[in-house]
């Protein structure tokens, strides 16, 4: 909210003032107010809360897999594969609150938990996770399978069990142990019947009315742990959360800021962050990224897999170790590179094996995150480099701005006159692309941006020259012109919405849902914060999490009412959940 | 599913004990007409299956230029020589837009499958092979989704936020169905498992939670904790079979494992993948793992390729021009004739299967369709379409027929017919129909 004027002040400080001495005051403060906000910055206190629709996420791979290794172990082995997330507005994290579970994922997620269940009750490890004795192994023992059932299934659940879900837990072991004569066996298969449970599978979202707010709900204690644990540590909460959840510790007043502190300090922040980036930056695309072997004979799997690594390296180095400006993953002038990299980059790397400090920008003009293989490669054909999709990317993954499909019945075949010219550099090849009607529109947004990377092959890997031509890098991002790569990389830098951009996302991130209309103003809320901190993104996902809007959940009338504003002419679309089986389809958010 | 005689039987001696009854082996089941196991009065199966590869047809290279069933095979058809009566040509059926959006190489394949246009790939009904899984018998999987060319996906819906994810790997294919917990008909011993009898009773304990979590869910989850709770009863069901001794299966032989190949979207290494898969899913059909398959021959935006060139398939359909002798695109026309080719390849599988009195392919009713009909302007009227087998006397084929611009979703709605749905009506807006084509039911 901005101050405008003396009566706006009245109105943010909230109280009645006598109107004489009110005035006087209030000139006072404005003219104090006014002499340290010159830059008219909008106002660093949160908007009241609006919140949204209570959700139904499933678990990430990197959620489960981190779960299981949390609550058992490092070392016991997950045997299952994950179908690929859903991806909805612009990450897969949205798309876990509106995926199925194909039957394919029952059946991966039982055999994940009949191998767990087998390592840990097995003969040699049993002992270390069953911490009860039976009175006979081949007998049932009820004290002993409920010690067994609560403790796992509280972690499991993330929440306490009723007594209802362990006489069920309860009764499989009976059972289990009657039909295989083994304790064990019974203790197995209630572990398995957890772990294929959706208390465990789904993160069921549930609220209690907000005692402070009369108009919204809020998600409960054990609800509220859940969010923080899987946004800060991209795990499941662990012992200490489950405790303050428990003791009432997870509002505002009385303990939250201690544990949000607590989990960032936590070596699961850096998980988080990796989960996040991996999600923003679609690494999952690599899995069915395939290049040319004859073309691009560097290319394999290893170096798909450093390739990420050092992008994800590069990303936890600035944002957490050096809590730096998030402008600077697209200035960055060093990197982390392995030997294998470091022959894609042609740049010589230390022969001991394993991740070393190095130039980026060591041939080329590489700067930034947006000039590394994970970015060119993943964003380029088979067989060769591509402007428009590496423009495409970058608008829709830096800047939030989204370009719509091509139309269908586009001819990207020359006319004769035109097949017999030299066409040497990608340039070339796109000229009729941004001078054709149709094709313009999207194209003089998408191919300036991509031909500045022009320099860098389907791979990535340095070029100066295409077909004998010199490549031509120049062009202009929404009113920036530049030379060259570089020249794009502090376009990027300056562009203001590239850490609003961020802000959007990494809010979606912690909520796995698209932002609600009345959220607008609590957006702005986070990006001036975010603004004020230095572009810091610890500081942005501490100010998430310490909002009052994080834990708030609406009440179902006011979401009919966001459904009611959208419908009117000039209104931005509404959340993506409500309604969602109208007829006709809700236009996407254009770019700003 | 009737539980008769056999089994019936043999469930009465277990009782939670660890039995072992031998099996003779049961050719003798079958009855004169080789149409159905006698002692069980059971019909061999009908099996359902689509095919589809990407970036359509060279028009004058794929459709026959006379309808009826003494038709010339054109040049890009004439490997499918041998299987002639067993195929039914479809030509010029349109996917009806409507006035939606014609996203490329989404639109096109989900309107053909689902009978609805949709401008993206959130798709407004189930695809029609979901449809049809839901009405075969239980097997012990609900439906098998397999891509050749690498990519994990499917056109295989069970809503808008739920596809089902196809296998790229033969081994993977083959350790998920033969690997662990695959029952061979063959075997002489049955000795059912009491873990799995724990197992089973474990998810049906699950089931439980059902009732309360409805409650506490909004409407949109509720469709989706209901589709979670659904996947754990196709569990418990494919654990139950486990606890009863196989069907017995004539001629099944246990595949070989498959080694481990590149998995990537070059012409030869697919087509190699596809022949592997294309065997093992053969083998599954015929021992009954599942009576539905989609198989993703290349995606719909074709990414096959070939070694050291820099273009996809996809790409040249759209930058390729027109070779001036040939009056068509040469290298987009050199994909095309090897879709046609696996195509070929994948009927010899079936084919290659004895069952009954004919083979497998005589028990099966396979759609084979593209995404577009000219892939350069990803044009949605005229995709081609081709249904292949016998769905065991329920079809009849071996014509080609010209749809004069009839909505495609004629053919969906016949093939759901065929298989024994109670659908009169199926598609919306243009598409709506309740034609079936008479010439394909039997």
């Amino acid at each position: 909210m901005k101050i405008n004027s003396p009566a706006d002040m009245a109105k943010f400080s909230g109280k009645r003032i006598h109107p004489a001495c009110g005035a006087l005051c209030l000139v006072i403060l404005a003219i104090g107010i006014s002499a340290c906000g010159e830059r008219n910055q909008p106002q660093l206190r949160e908007p009241e809360p609006v919140g949204g629709p209570a959700l139904l996420r499933r678990l990430s791979e990197s959620q489960y897999r981190a779960s299981v290794a949390d609550i058992f172990g490092p070392d016991i082995p997950v045997l299952a594969r994950f179908e690929p997330g859903l991806r909805s507005e612009g990450l897969i994290a949205v798309g876990t609150s509106e995926a199925g579970i194909s039957p394919f994922s029952i059946e991966q997620y039982d055999a994940a938990a009949q191998g767990v269940a087998d390592v840990i009750l097995s003969e040699n490890r049993r002992s270390d996770f069953v911490l009860c004795k039976p009175e006979s192994q081949s007998s049932y023992d009820s004290s002993c399978a409920r010690i067994f059932v609560e403790d796992y299934g509280k972690q499991l659940f993330r929440r306490p069990l009723s007594e209802q879900q362990i006489q069920r837990y309860l009764n499989t072991v009976q059972h289990g142990t009657t039909q295989l004569g083994d304790f064990y066996g019974g203790l197995k298969y209630a572990l398995v019947g957890m772990m294929t449970s959706p208390q465990f599978l789904l993160r069921i979202e549930r609220t209690e009315p907000d005692p402070e707010r009369l108009d919204l709900q809020r998600l409960d204690a054990y609800s509220r742990a859940e969010r923080l644990s899987y946004f800060l540590t991209d795990s499941t909460p662990d012992a200490e959360l489950l405790l303050a959840a428990e003791k009432g510790e997870l509002d505002h007043n009385k303990g939250l800021a201690q544990q949000v502190d607590r989990l960032i300090a936590l070596p699961g922040f850096e998980a988080a962050v990796r989960a996040f980036f991996r999600d923003m930056l679609e690494f999952e695309l690599f899995n069915d990224l395939a290049k040319d072997a004859e073309i691009y004979p560097a290319f394999n799997s290893s170096v798909a897999a450093d390739a990420q690594e050092q992008t994800l390296r590069d990303i936890v180095h600035l944002l957490i170790e050096q809590q730096g400006d998030y402008r600077e993953l697209f200035t960055l002038n060093d990197t982390y590179m392995t030997r294998m990299l470091g022959a894609v980059y042609r740049q010589p790397v230390s022969p001991r094996s394993g991740w070393v400090k190095t130039e980026l920008s060591y041939e080329g003009d590489r700067l930034g995150i947006q000039s590394h293989i994970s970015f060119l490669a993943l964003h380029a054909h088979p067989g060769r480099s591509s402007p428009s999709l590496r423009g495409k990317a970058t608008r829709n993954i830096f800047l939030c701005q989204l370009v719509p499909d091509p139309p269908a019945d586009v001819d990207l075949s020359l006319p004769q006159e035109t097949a017999t010219l030299k066409m040497p550099t990608a340039r070339d090849r796109l000229a009729a692309h941004n001078t054709e009607p149709a094709c313009s529109g999207c194209h003089k947004v998408m191919d300036p941006v991509g031909l500045a990377m022009e320099n860098y092959d389907g791979l990535g890997i340095f070029r100066r020259y295409e077909q004998g031509a010199l490549i031509d890098t120049s062009g202009f991002l929404d009113g920036t012109a530049y030379e060259d790569a570089s020249g794009l990389a502090q376009a990027l830098y300056d562009h203001p919405e590239t850490p609003r951009c961020l802000v959007e996302k990494m809010y979606r991130f912690a909520i796995g849902r698209d932002t609600v209309w009345h959220e607008r103003d609590y957006m702005d809320f986070l990006i001036a914060k975010f603004t004020a901190s230095g572009y810091r993104v610890p500081d942005l996902m501490r100010s998430i999490a310490l909002s009052e809007n994080f834990f708030a959940i609406a009440r179902q009338a006011e979401l009919l009412d966001s459904q009611n504003v959208a419908q009117s002419p000039h209104a931005e679309p509404a959340d993506e959940h409500i309604g969602k089986q109208t007829a006709s389809e809700i236009e996407r958010r254009k770019p700003s | 599913m009737n539980n008769i005689s056999r089994r019936g039987f043999l469930r009465g001696t277990l009782q939670g004990a660890a039995v072992g009854v031998g099996l003779p082996l049961l050719n003798g089941l079958l009855n004169d007409s080789g149409k159905a196991y006698a002692a069980t009065g059971q019909r061999i199966p009908v099996r359902f299956g689509t095919w589809v590869w990407g970036c359509g047809f060279i028009p004058e290279l794929w459709i026959p230029e006379t309808t009826g069933s003494s038709f010339l095979l054109p040049p890009h058809l004439v490997p499918l020589e041998p299987y002639r009566d067993r195929l039914a040509l479809f030509s010029g059926f349109d996917v009806k837009l409507d006035g939606v959006p014609n996203k490329p190489h989404i639109t096109g394949c989900l309107g053909l499958r689902t009978g609805i246009p949709v401008p993206d790939s959130k798709v407004k009904a189930p695809t029609l092979d979901v449809l049809i899984s839901e009405q075969t018998s239980d097997t012990r999987f609900r439906s098998i989704e397999v891509c050749s060319a690498g990519i994990q996906r499917s056109y295989s819906y069970r809503d808008a936020s739920s596809p089902n994810p196809s296998e790229t790997s033969a081994l993977a294919l083959y350790s998920r169905i033969f690997g662990e917990g695959f029952q061979d008909p063959n075997a002489t011993q049955f000795k059912p498992d009491p873990r799995y009898m724990v197992h089973k009773s474990v998810l049906s304990a699950t089931q439980e939670e059902r009732h309360l979590l409805m409650r506490e869910v909004g409407a949109e989850d509720r469709q989706r904790l209901d589709e979670y709770f659904t996947s754990i009863r196709e569990l418990e069901q494919k654990l139950a079979l486990q606890l009863e001794p196989p069907a017995a299966v004539e001629n099944f032989r246990m595949p070989q494992k498959p080694p481990e190949t590149p998995v990537n979207s070059e012409m030869e290494n697919v087509m190699e993948n596809h022949r592997l898969m294309a065997g093992l899913l053969a083998r599954a059909l015929q021992c009954n793992q599942t009576h539905v398959f989609n198989m993703l021959f290349s995606d719909t935006a074709s990414n096959l390729r070939r070694p050291g060139h820099s273009s996809t398939h996809h790409t040249l359909t759209h930058e390729e021009p027109d070779d001036p002798q040939l009056g068509h695109q040469r290298e987009v026309a050199w994909f095309a004739e090897k879709s046609m080719l696996a195509w070929k390849d994948f009927l010899d599988a079936l084919a290659g299967i004895p069952e009954g009195d004919g083979t497998l392919l005589d028990n099966c009713l396979i759609l084979a369709h593209s995404d577009c009909s000219i892939a350069k302007s990803h044009a949605v009227e005229g995709i081609p379409v081709m249904i292949a087998g016998n769905a065991g006397g329920k079809i009849r084929t071996g014509y080609h027929m010209a749809g004069n611009s009839d909505p495609i979703s004629r053919i969906g709605l016949t093939v759901q017919q065929a298989m024994g749905l109670q659908v009169e009506r199926w598609g919306t807006f243009g598409m709506e129909t309740n034609r079936s084509i008479s010439e394909l039911l039997a």
